[in-house]
């Protein structure tokens, strides 16, 4: 018997293991009988998912944890038992931010310290000169661009609420928005950095792996009651989309995923371009400068589709940081407890693991994460605004 | 504004006919307040100068996601909430799904002021659909016939039949393989390319 299921996606190279596990068979060897189907705004899956014209959906791990919690929405618990992805993002300015960037940097051009640090120099500059503050395009007000953005931007003394301003805009836009100077930086999922850069209206300043090194970006998402109902169907999917994850993690498939993820109905650009994120080598910049990073986007390898609890504590502290959310013990539980590494061990049959609470995040700024004393670690942070 | 005046309703639509079929059937039902923006670039300002009290988008518009911002704005402006915030309706928020549109509401709005403005909305949404449907099967029919009238033309010059007897040729083959004329017609016409 096959299981009809429904499940949206935003056309993104990080939704690359839930596409291949269909487009490759992977799901219908699991009994399942997968309709993707391609969403325009993360506020439309959510949506879906939320009221069930969704079974399961590519979302950004933020928004699974402000469900849960019911921040700025309707409350509903959210279960990610399979982490679609590490990093994947990166930061794009424009030639001018980056000429001026690049005036005021004192030190290595890829030190995201060194950068910040001249951020808050030309910031200061246009200040004096009157100019009009610099704007910063992101995905979502609960996602992992915002929050990268702002730590970035914050270790180096810039106050993202007050020294510049932080907008929402779709991916689709990101390129224009920064072509016409509606913003003069984005931070975004591929492949819109590097359009950005063929295009010559970028340079890609920083991949999110510069700033940490590892960061849960979108997860496969289900309601927890609905994955109550139906362990089997959860496990199933599980299996197909960490039987992808290994099949995109080879090298030498990485062609093929590429050429199924460029489908016009998937995401729709050149397997050329998609494949450059895959492969972690990017242009980032106009003059064809290449930049390769063995970290910038991670499918499956280093367990890295193994939801991580200590990562869904590190985006919460990111809400409570910055205003989204208030800290309690209980809300920390509830964010943790989105991240399901319990369900992925039992589907791949792997020996559950002892709790285990180290820093995986690695941020290059503030002292180690500690997720089970958050009040103590964002005390550390000199700017940021959390709710009294 | 007082409650009880004509809510301030904008429209968030790229489509301008969708749109003004929308703002039609709302001025229709006494709601005078009403603004459409087109635009997408600084959608956010142009809404906060506005300060409606119900905002309807489209879903297949991105800018959803940029109106989800409203939320998180700290400074003393009033607060839309989404329209799925209050799921005990479940009914008319799926019809709206099913439709395609959806509503950011000023909290403390009443439901009751609210119920025909959305129903309005669905209705008028669907209307669209529909009439964007037959537009589409027309504009089809009209190729059909295109494509069968060369069809003819090409079957009368290769087989001498007259043009009744090319069509008939095409009816009858259409219904013995179960396809549509025009499927039949087209693929005469691929044939008779690639054979040029």
């Amino acid at each position: 018997m096959t299981v009809p299921l429904h499940i949206g996606f935003i056309p993104l190279v990080d939704a690359a293991a839930l596409i291949v596990a269909v487009d490759k068979g992977f799901t219908a060897a699991e009994g399942l009988d997968v309709t993707l189907v391609r969403e325009v705004s993360w506020s439309n899956v959510r949506d879906k998912l939320n009221i069930g014209l969704f079974d399961a959906a590519h979302l950004l791990a933020p928004v699974a944890i402000a469900s849960s919690l019911g921040l700025g929405h309707v409350k509903v618990p959210i279960a990610a038992p399979f982490n679609l992805g590490l990093n994947g993002n990166a930061i794009t300015v424009s030639r001018a931010l980056h000429a001026a960037i690049m005036a005021e940097i004192d030190g290595d051009r890829f030190d995201p310290m060194a950068t910040a640090t001249a951020l808050s120099r030309v910031v200061a500059k246009r200040r004096k000169s009157g100019a009009e503050p610099l704007t910063f395009g992101m995905t979502f007000p609960f996602s992992t661009h915002n929050y990268q953005l702002r730590f970035w931007m914050a270790a180096g003394g810039v106050d993202p609420d007050d020294d510049v301003r932080l907008v929402v805009l779709p991916p689709p836009y990101m390129v224009d928005s920064l072509a016409s100077g509606h913003v003069d930086a984005f931070c975004v999922g591929a492949p819109w950095n590097s359009i950005a850069v063929d295009h010559g209206v970028g340079h890609i300043l920083h991949f999110v792996s510069d700033i940490l090194v590892r960061a849960a970006e979108k997860v496969l998402a289900v309601r927890q009651n609905w994955s109550e109902k139906n362990p089997e169907v959860v496990a199933a999917l599980i299996r197909a989309a960490s039987r992808a994850a290994e099949f995109i993690e080879q090298p030498e498939n990485r062609g093929e995923a590429a050429r199924i993820l460029s489908a016009a109905e998937r995401i729709g650009v050149d397997a050329d371009v998609i494949q450059r994120t895959l492969d972690g080598r990017l242009k980032i910049s106009p003059d064809g400068t290449m930049r390769e990073s063995s970290r910038y986007l991670l499918v499956g390898r280093e367990d890295a589709a193994r939801p991580d609890p200590v990562q869904a504590a590190w985006l919460y502290a990111q809400m409570v940081r910055w205003g989204q959310a208030s800290f309690s013990p209980e809300a920390l539980k509830t964010a943790k407890h989105v991240f399901r590494p319990d369900l992925y061990d039992a589907a791949l049959g792997h020996a559950a693991r002892p709790a285990e609470t180290p820093d995986t995040i690695g941020a290059f700024a503030g002292p180690a994460f500690d997720a089970d004393d958050i009040g103590g670690h964002l005390a550390a942070f000199k700017i940021g605004r959390p709710k009294s | 504004m007082g409650t009880e005046a004509s809510p301030k309703i904008v429209i968030v639509d790229e489509s301008p006919i969708r749109a003004a079929i929308l703002e039609e059937g709302l001025r229709e039902a006494g709601f005078t307040g009403v603004v459409h923006i087109s635009e997408m670039q600084s959608l956010l300002a142009r809404i906060y100068a506005l300060d409606p009290d119900v905002i309807l988008i489209d879903l297949e518009n991105p800018s959803r996601d940029v109106l989800e911002q409203m939320f998180q704005v700290s400074r003393a402006v009033r607060r839309p909430v989404a329209m799925f915030v209050d799921q005990s309706d479940a009914a008319s928020i799926q019809a709206s799904v099913d439709a395609g549109v959806s509503a950011y509401i000023v909290d403390g709005l009443k439901k009751e002021r609210i119920k025909p403005i959305l129903d309005l909305c669905i209705s008028r949404f669907n209307a669209f659909a529909k009439l964007q449907d037959e537009l589409d099967r027309t504009k089809s029919a009209l190729e059909d016939r295109k494509v069968i009238d060369r069809a003819k033309g090409i079957l009368m010059k290769l087989k001498g039949l007259t043009e009744e007897e090319a069509y008939v040729l095409l009816r009858s083959t259409a219904m013995r393989e179960k396809k549509k004329i025009g499927e039949i017609a087209q693929s005469i016409l691929t044939a008779s390319e690639l054979l040029k």
